[in-house]
């Protein structure tokens, strides 16, 4: 009989090129997704050493940290970034969706949206929320650049084995709260050291009853609980997704690819060597009120007293007092995008809370789709106009004030209800004060002009 | 990569815990295209505060960072990784180290060294109180020796070897370019590929 396993577990085996004692486990890399910021360096690497790229065909380009989301004056430095990509991709034959080809978009969002994200993978690339495709039942994480490197030159990671981890969220989620919830619920709970050297399996049937967009919110901010990696096991709503897109199986290999999917399940029995069981119904809508994503409270909550040193400081950067209620804290701009939050059904959720409402006087909104071709779909909706009519900004595709690379920025001092996934000091722009939320309680926010969820709005 | 066996210098004391990677440098810093020049940048916005331990002239010259615990958490940005050593650092100490930094870290020859949380604590309260503790690191014999503490540190056996000789990682697995091979022809024809790319 063989050792029940973990879903991670079977996918390591999978991708084992070589494997001595002492050493770590040579793994094949099946997918490798770059960008223009971690990615100049590591093409300098492969030319000072004389190499090439080994597997262009597994590798896939596009821009998304630097790029303006409106039109205006362009940062020179960051077009010689975005042009370095440009000639890279073309010396060593990697396609690249660049800016104006409706293929570009946020790295993490367009992958799955090619259909290229599939279960069983290994997935890397120098981003942190590579976590993303873990969704899919893929084994995806973050590397730096050195690591970009070697990838590129032999499609092959050198790596530990980590640690597994599962989160069991059982139950039913009560209504209002989203899967971003579920995911700063969780932070909340195991704290931003909770997952470090693990990968975490997310569990439950509250998991199994998210969307795929759901799920990819919630491996997304995985690092954020220390983990380098988040994955669910692949379901018929994975396959749902998948089907009929560019790069998904047909015909006879979809069938067996279904074959193979369905078999990479954690075994019953199998034994990670953590666990931590979370009851669904003591989840509530969550807003961070810190400068890390463990500092997260309910929003019926109020600010805490410090617990420490770094509470404190963290208190005095966002310039919070304890015992304020979260409802009670009014942000002077509203955020929706980012690779947590940036997808067909994010856009959805805050249009459906936005038709017919306006933003609060003197509030600033701004909503930038996770890709060109997020935003022709949210456009063919007629989302677009649900959110200019309530006036919010309409953006094209990219990072933006996620972490403030390109114009969107925080001014120092300016408060921020955002639906990313990093709320540490400066993230937004130089001083920027970041809570992160869900969609429903960004859009709920930007009408109420102070934090309020949906429900809120019609009491 | 310069290689790394025994390193002795003063330190600087960073005494906060869950130092994100932001912190270490702002994004606004990650638009260069090289791998060198990011050391001016290092702690970019904490260094404006005069009363930050970096402008503190008696660590001037500290080549051993020792940090909180979950130093380098958050993005994955190697461009951290870059500003310390331009900025002459040669090893950190820490209780934890984030994934992805540690391996940075180590890929660039920078020593992450990670200790049980009171020696980290006694090395730090040692150059809170004499800035010109001097702490000496020998991966050889992977020890910490300083007044306050010496100690033995853990670190995998590869990585400790491809720091002590400089080894290129690349090289290194090139050397099992057959493996590769071999892994991929055995590897299934319906895997994505960009080379059959669909229209959407």
């Amino acid at each position: 009989m063989t050792t029940p396993t973990t879903l991670a577990e079977k996918v390591w085996e999978r991708h084992v090129v070589h494997r001595t004692d002492g050493e770590p486990d040579l793994l094949y890399v099946d997918l490798h997704l770059v960008h223009e910021v971690t990615s100049p360096q590591a093409f300098d690497g492969l030319r000072l050493g004389g190499r090439t790229v080994r597997r262009p065909d597994l590798t896939v380009a596009t821009m998304d940290h630097n790029v303006p989301t409106a039109p205006g004056p362009e940062d020179p430095i960051s077009v010689q970034q975005m042009a370095a990509l440009r000639s890279n991709c073309a010396e060593f034959g990697i396609r690249l969706y660049p800016t104006g080809d409706l293929g570009q978009g946020i790295v993490h969002v367009i992958g799955p949206q090619m259909g290229l994200t599939q279960p069983g993978l290994v997935m890397v690339c120098g981003d942190s929320h590579t976590s993303t495709h873990g969704a899919f039942g893929a084994l995806a994480f973050g590397i730096g650049t050195s690591e970009v490197e070697h990838v590129l030159a032999t499609q092959t990671l050198p790596q530990p084995r980590p640690g597994t981890m599962a989160i069991t969220v059982d139950g039913e989620l009560p209504p209002g709260v989203s899967a971003k919830d579920v995911i700063l619920g969780i932070i909340a709970r195991i704290g931003t050291r909770g997952g470090v050297g693990h990968v975490i399996e997310y569990r439950g049937g509250a998991i199994r009853s998210l969307s795929m967009e759901g799920r990819m919110t919630i491996c997304n901010m995985s690092i954020e609980a220390g983990a380098r990696a988040g994955m669910v096991g692949p379901d018929d709503t994975t396959f749902a997704y998948l089907e009929g897109r560019p790069h998904a199986p047909t015909g006879k290999d979809w069938e067996e690819a279904l074959d193979d999917w369905r078999s990479l399940q954690t075994d019953g029995g199998a034994a990670f060597d953590r666990e931590v069981t979370i009851d669904a119904a003591e989840l509530r809508p969550h807003v961070s009120w810190g400068t890390n994503p463990g500092q997260t409270v309910t929003i019926d909550d109020v600010v805490p007293d410090p617990a420490d040193e770094a509470a404190e400081r963290a208190l005095s950067y966002m310039d919070l007092r304890p015992g304020t209620p979260i409802r009670e804290i009014r942000p002077d701009t509203v955020f929706i995008g980012s690779c947590t939050n940036s997808r067909i059904e994010d856009l959805r959720e805050a249009a459906g809370i936005l038709e017919g409402r306006t933003v609060r006087a003197g509030l600033r909104a701004m909503v930038v789709p996770g890709s060109m071709l997020v935003k022709r779909q949210a456009e063919q909706e007629g989302l677009d106009a649900i959110f200019t009519r309530a006036g919010f900004e309409w953006r094209d595709a990219g990072c933006s004030m996620c972490l403030g690379m390109n114009p969107d920025q925080l001014s120092p001092g300016e408060r921020c209800a955002s639906t990313s996934n990093r709320n540490f000091e400066g993230r937004q722009g130089r001083g920027g004060r970041t809570h992160l939320v869900s969609p429903a309680v960004a859009a709920a926010t930007a009408v109420a002009g102070h934090f309020a969820t949906p429900g809120d709005l019609d009491a | 990569m310069k290689p790394f066996t025994t390193h002795t210098g003063r330190a600087l004391p960073l005494d906060r815990g869950d130092v994100d990677t932001d912190q270490i440098i702002p994004a606004q810093h990650l638009k260069r295209i090289e791998r060198t020049g990011f050391g001016p940048f290092l702690f970019g916005e904490w260094r404006k505060d005069p009363a930050f331990v970096l402008n503190d002239p008696r660590y001037a010259g500290a080549s051993v960072l020792i940090a909180g615990p979950n130093f380098g958490s958050g993005s994955s940005r190697e461009h951290a990784v870059w500003a310390l050593e331009d900025a002459g650092f040669r090893a950190l100490i820490s209780e934890r180290f984030a994934d992805i930094f540690r391996t940075n870290c180590a890929k660039i020859g920078l020593l992450p060294v990670e200790l049980a949380g009171e020696s980290v604590r006694a090395l730090m309260d040692a150059v809170l109180d004499d800035p010109a503790t001097e702490i000496t690191i020998d991966l050889r014999e992977m020890r910490v020796s300083a007044p306050a503490v010496d100690e033995r540190f853990e670190i995998d056996a590869y990585t400790r070897r491809r720091l002590l000789e400089g080894l290129d990682d690349i090289a290194l697995t090139l050397a099992h370019a057959e493996r590769i091979e071999a892994f991929e022809r055995d590897r299934s024809a319906r895997l994505p590929s960009m080379a059959d790319t669909r229209p959407a």
